[in-house]
């Protein structure tokens, strides 16, 4: 199905993977945080969509407020407004974790499945009551609207810009996980918390450090996220959340660079399906790739881990 | 053998006093809160029938409102369509709904945990998303289908809340009575043993899949049956109706009751869909508190409010049948060959120790539900 105006079909085809990789980074962004959160405590942190739509609302606060007014430039505001996010959102949910986790942690894991969930529902709703239940719109002058033309193609900057963002998000995710002391001290919580503390490893600082990197990143994405679409939500956190879990588990849940290659693929999935199959589907195709891979590898793409019985 | 208490004097009376009160409840408490107890009885029944998926088989399953969503539609696509008297699509409804079940299910059911848990969240999305769309061109898009005729039993119209309070709640005491009877069945014990211990089930000869695949689809239909219920009773089906949110409700309906307990779900149900409106004061800081006062129930009650109490089976009947069991081990001690006949005649082994009380160890098998 093809759009009137655009009729060469290249072309099309490229601006929809531009597209789908800069949506994709997001994802990828977002499925990091659930990834993490899970490695460590088997646990879905069904708010994590929630304290993205946080990120995407603190942006816009901030960049409103004293982003704009002027000491800085555009750049370096956005850039240090970025950093101030990260922080903002990985310290809720730090207190997250203390408040609706921590206390389930020796309990079965349903009833942490309930507490996320009602956490999920207490955020989505403080951020209606605090910013209201309709779109709000991006500051105009953040937003980055220079179109490239590269060989004939009109991409916008800021998808590229996106993408970017995205991917040394995660280069320096990957290399703090892999590289690091404190990296490896996670990794080592993720696969055995037991062996891990007798280790001398502290598992609850440990956690408490996943649950801040995980919702930071996950705030960081928000923030591109409205940066990229220039309106935002209170309820898109679901949707977001939802797919972007899809995009952990089809990676591999738990691995790292599988929930950012199942992100990236999750993007580009969406922008084709809707552009060459059926626009109005568009949000059902996340989950019938899921379901799909579920099928057929069921421990996803990368993953070696199959999920424990309950 | 299922060891029943015979009910107490008390007993009968007390249940005799909770009938003579339900029925006399819509005319003490008037149509609003009537309604409320319909909505209450609605999400009673979906509790239980969801509760046989997820609290008796422990299968993940956070995609109930797609199954719930196929019986309403059916019931709104035969009523505004082919003009069917809407009680009689209740058993198309299930049928239906059981049959999307066995199709949605059948491939899927091998996941376990977390990996099924989304997997039917995308279901329920799937569902959402291909009912806004006019699937086939039968649903009405995302203004749904607006329901002219209203339930007629024998001439009889339902449409005022007390009718529906009268008509749901009854369901409500049928499907009760029928999935407690259902708890203690061998189908019952099959299910809790596959929650309890996949493996050890299936290899005690448990065809897990097969059980798996049948809680889901008894679940569906018994959905998809209270989907006609609601259909009628809301008149507009539209998809906003089933969405994901509906199915978390259902789900914390379960889980925060006692999953696998039958007075836990009601329970369950009566707080999730009356919480909201005692904190109708709080308008439209509701959800807040409602959402803060789910971590702080699992907080303070991880196993759910009512949690399943112990059940208790007796043994003593089976003792002599089973030559690899009890008996045939102690007969092995007395000298008895193991490859007695599976006609070992019982109560050898009861007579032995015929002195014994009843409820000794190794009488009762307990079984933690």
């Amino acid at each position: 199905m093809r759009r009137p105006g655009e009729d060469v079909p290249m072309i099309e085809f490229f601006q929809q993977l531009s597209n789908g990789l800069a949506v994709g980074g997001i994802y990828a962004l977002v499925a990091l945080g659930y990834t993490m959160v899970y490695g460590v405590l088997k646990l879905i942190n069904f708010a994590h969509g929630e304290l993205f739509t946080l990120g995407a609302y603190l942006g816009m606060t901030l960049l409103l407020s004293f982003g704009l007014s002027g000491i800085l430039g555009p750049l370096p505001a956005v850039l240090i407004i970025f950093a101030m996010i990260t922080g903002l959102v990985g310290l809720s949910g730090f207190v997250l974790e203390r408040a609706a986790y921590r206390p389930l942690r020796q309990s079965n894991r349903l009833a942490a499945v309930v507490s996320a969930l009602g956490a999920s529902i207490f955020l989505q709703n403080a951020i209606m009551l605090f910013y209201g239940p309709n779109y709000q719109v991006y500051p105009e002058e953040t937003r980055v609207t220079i179109t490239l033309s590269v060989l004939g193609l009109d991409i916008p900057l800021m998808r590229i810009l996106l993408f970017l963002a995205s991917v040394l998000l995660m280069l320096a995710m990957y290399l703090f996980i892999h590289k690091t002391k404190t990296g490896t001290a996670i990794r080592a919580v993720a696969t055995d918390q037991g062996a891990a503390r007798l280790m001398g490893i502290d598992v609850n600082r440990i956690i408490s450090l996943v649950f801040m990197i995980g919702p930071g990143l996950g705030g960081a994405a928000g923030m591109l996220l409205g940066l990229y679409y220039g309106q935002i939500r209170y309820d898109m956190g679901t949707l977001y959340g939802l797919k972007a879990f899809t995009a952990a588990i089809i990676g591999g849940i738990g691995n790292i660079p599988g929930a950012m290659l199942g992100g990236i693929l999750l993007g580009v999935a969406e922008a084709m399906g809707a552009a060459y199959v059926a626009p109005a589907w568009k949000d059902a195709f996340a989950f019938l790739v899921l379901i799909v891979i579920l099928i057929f590898r069921p421990t996803g793409l990368l993953g070696e881990r199959v999920a424990d019985k309950i | 053998m299922i060891v029943r208490r015979l009910p107490k004097p008390a007993g009968i009376m007390g249940l005799g006093a909770l009938f003579i009160l339900m029925l006399a409840l819509p005319r003490i408490l008037g149509p609003y809160w009537t309604n409320l107890l319909n909505d209450m009885g609605i999400y009673a029944i979906l509790g239980l029938s969801l509760n046989i998926i997820l609290g008796h088989c422990g299968l993940f399953h956070m995609g109930h409102a797609a199954f719930y969503a196929v019986g309403a539609y059916v019931t709104a696509i035969l009523s505004t369509r082919f003009a069917v008297p809407i009680l009689w699509t209740l058993p198309l409804s299930g049928l239906m709904s059981g049959v999307f079940a066995l199709v949605v299910a059948r491939p899927i059911i091998h996941l376990r945990g977390d990996y099924l848990l989304v997997v039917t969240i995308g279901i329920v999305e799937i569902v959402r998303i291909a009912l806004v769309n006019n699937i086939f061109g039968l649903t009405g898009g995302s203004n749904g289908l607006l329901i002219i005729n209203p339930i007629s039993i024998f001439g009889f119209q339902v449409f005022s809340p007390a009718h529906f309070y009268y008509l749901i709640w009854s369901i409500g005491a049928v499907t009760i009575l029928l999935f407690y009877l259902l708890q203690n069945s061998r189908f019952g014990r099959a299910l809790n043993y596959i929650k309890q211990d996949e493996l050890a089930a299936e290899g005690c000869g448990v065809n897990t899949s097969h059980y798996k695949l049948a809680s889901f689809v008894l679940g569906a239909v018994w959905a998809g049956m209270i989907g006609t219920i609601f259909a009628a009773k809301i008149e507009t089906v539209s998809p906003q109706s089933f969405s994901y949110s509906e199915s978390v409700l259902l789900f914390a309906i379960v889980i925060l009751g006692g999953a696998g307990s039958i007075p836990g779900v009601l329970l369950g149900a009566f707080l999730i869909t009356g919480l909201p409106e005692i904190f109708r004061e709080l308008q439209s800081y509701r959800l807040l508190f409602f959402g803060a006062a789910m971590v702080a129930m699992m907080i303070f009650r991880p196993q759910g409010l009512i949690p399943p109490g112990r059940r208790f089976y007796k043994v003593r009947p089976y003792l002599g049948r089973f030559p690899c069991g009890i008996a045939a081990r102690s007969g092995a001690r007395r000298g008895i060959s193991l490859s007695a006949s599976p006609g070992y005649p019982a109560g050898t082994d009861a007579g032995a120790d015929a002195g014994k009380p009843a409820r000794g160890p190794g009488d009762m098998i307990e079984e933690q539900a």
